[in-house]
């Protein structure tokens, strides 16, 4: 199977760069390059809610993320909330009714379009990726493919970046994508419960012994639900 | 005849769904589970474009590492694959005769066990959005009346994702398409924390949810949101239970 995009996405922001804290910068960049947007913000959520902007592509986006997080209104701000996506195509048609202090501040940014992307593993919270346009129009269904692949990258970084380093030790270019098997989700449950620790941190744990042994995620998520392996202070690998 | 009445009665509650606030990952759950019921197949499974150029099941008959294996497979060839890329359906598939078609495919399904595979699409007018697979053990064949059936269940998958009126906006299919597949997720999840609380299986933490979810009415992805935020465990799930699942008066 091919390679997920995400992959090559957040391989390319890595590429020529040891200095970690660029990585969301260099993501955000590219994504705001190759898409027919303006710029790019990137907002952290962490557990107690929206945390401010982790990046942004210029001042303009910087704006935008500051007045919605200090206005606790708009577009990205339903989106982290809600963990739905929301796709504003035309932001002087919908934002007043919607939004109406942050849509002043908005229009008069000559922003025209705004598209918040959730980035959460199910429950597991962890930002939004909001891509901003001066032109209304929506993304084509091959832009939004790929807006997706720059969140699913993005999501992947924040996940690892919250947990204060790369992969047990690992360079970050073998940081393997997000396994979408029902069993790898179900297992983070598992491993939540059995270790004591949030969905995020069970996930990272999972991630980090599938690397450490060497071992496909969905295998050990199995293991792990069939008992085999666990995850309890203390506990026994299978 | 009891079938044709067990029909209207899935179709009667099916579209009683759709025209209040629903939850989709319960409803296309939901909607898989009938398929089984009410043709001659043994399990089923939806798949979703995932909108990034691959498909992502959301439901599933039963919680078998195989079964899911099988639609895991399907991001990469097979029937629900290739149903999905051309929007035709794909019926009466024999899985002994399909190993040039698909062969990897193939071989892993006949491994469980089963011998034909039907793959419905997802579909309204030109957009596909998904796609619907059933496997029968028996080699028996779907006869164009049951074959319609679950077509007709397809058809209803699909407008429950795209029901608002707005489905001409890009915009609405997005957010629904994307939020089903976070759904998913959640209850996976949560499927997780509750069968490592309670020492069950996961199949037997979903069927707790979904109990609990029908009689409080509350969505399932609410329930599940709850249950891995600690605010519902075991305790208040299976308390509920033994109260509301005596045979009771209607009040």
């Amino acid at each position: 199977m091919a390679p997920r995009r995400s992959a090559e996405l957040l391989s390319a922001a890595l590429a020529g760069s040891a200095d970690v804290t660029e990585l969301p910068i260099r993501l955000l960049r590219a994504c705001s390059d190759e898409l027919p947007v303006t710029g790019v913000g990137l907002a952290l959520m962490t557990e107690r809610g929206p945390a401010g902007t982790i990046a942004a592509t210029d001042r303009a986006a910087a704006e935008l993320e500051d007045l919605q997080f200090t206005l606790g209104e708009g577009p990205c701000v339903d989106a982290s909330q809600s963990g739905r996506p929301v796709l504003q195509p035309d932001l002087a048609a919908t934002a007043p009714q919607r939004w109406p202090a942050f849509a002043g501040g908005a229009l008069a940014a000559g922003v025209r379009a705004v598209f918040a992307l959730p980035l959460r593993v199910g429950a597991i919270r962890l930002g939004v990726l909001d891509l901003y346009r001066d032109t209304p129009g929506i993304l084509s269904a091959g832009e939004l493919a790929e807006a997706l692949s720059y969140s699913d990258a993005a999501t992947l970084l924040l996940l690892h970046l919250q947990a204060g380093s790369s992969l047990a030790g690992a360079p970050w270019e073998s940081i393997p994508v997000l396994d979408d098997r029902a069993e790898v989700h179900q297992a983070t449950g598992v491993v939540s419960v059995h270790a004591g620790v949030s969905l995020g941190e069970a996930l990272l744990l999972l991630r980090a012994r599938a690397f450490a042994e060497h071992r496909a995620i969905g295998d050990l998520a199995r293991a792990v639900l069939d008992g085999m392996v666990d995850f309890r202070p203390g506990g026994e690998s299978g | 005849m009891a079938r044709e009445q067990r029909l209207t009665e899935v179709f009667v509650e099916l579209a009683d769904t759709l025209v209040e606030e629903f939850d989709l990952v319960e409803f296309l759950q939901t909607l898989t589970e009938r398929c089984v019921e009410l043709v001659d197949t043994d399990a089923a499974g939806l798949m979703l474009d995932d909108q990034r150029g691959a498909l992502q099941v959301v439901a599933y008959t039963d919680e078998s590492a195989r079964l899911l294996e099988l639609f895991e497979l399907q991001k990469a060839e097979g029937p629900c694959l290739d149903c999905f890329a051309s929007g035709g359906a794909i019926t009466n598939v024999d899985l002994t005769d399909a190993a040039s078609r698909w062969p990897v495919f193939a071989e892993a399904a006949r491994g469980v066990g089963f011998t034909v595979s039907h793959a419905l699409p997802l579909r309204l007018r030109q957009q596909v959005v998904g796609a619907l697979n059933l496997f029968t053990v028996a080699p028996v064949r779907l006869a164009d009346d049951h074959l319609a059936v679950v077509q007709g269940l397809a058809d209803i998958a699909t407008i429950g994702l795209l029901h608002e009126r707005a489905v001409r906006d890009q915009v609405i299919l997005a957010e629904q398409l994307q939020t089903a597949l976070h759904s998913r997720i959640v209850i996976e999840q949560a499927k997780g924390v509750l069968s490592a609380e309670n020492g069950s299986s996961v199949g037997e933490a979903f069927r707790v949810m979904r109990s609990h979810a029908r009689r409080t009415g509350e969505p399932l992805t609410a329930v599940a949101e709850a249950v891995v935020g600690r605010e519902l465990g075991a305790a208040g799930l299976l308390r509920g239970r033994q109260t509301a699942d005596v045979p009771a008066r209607e009040s």
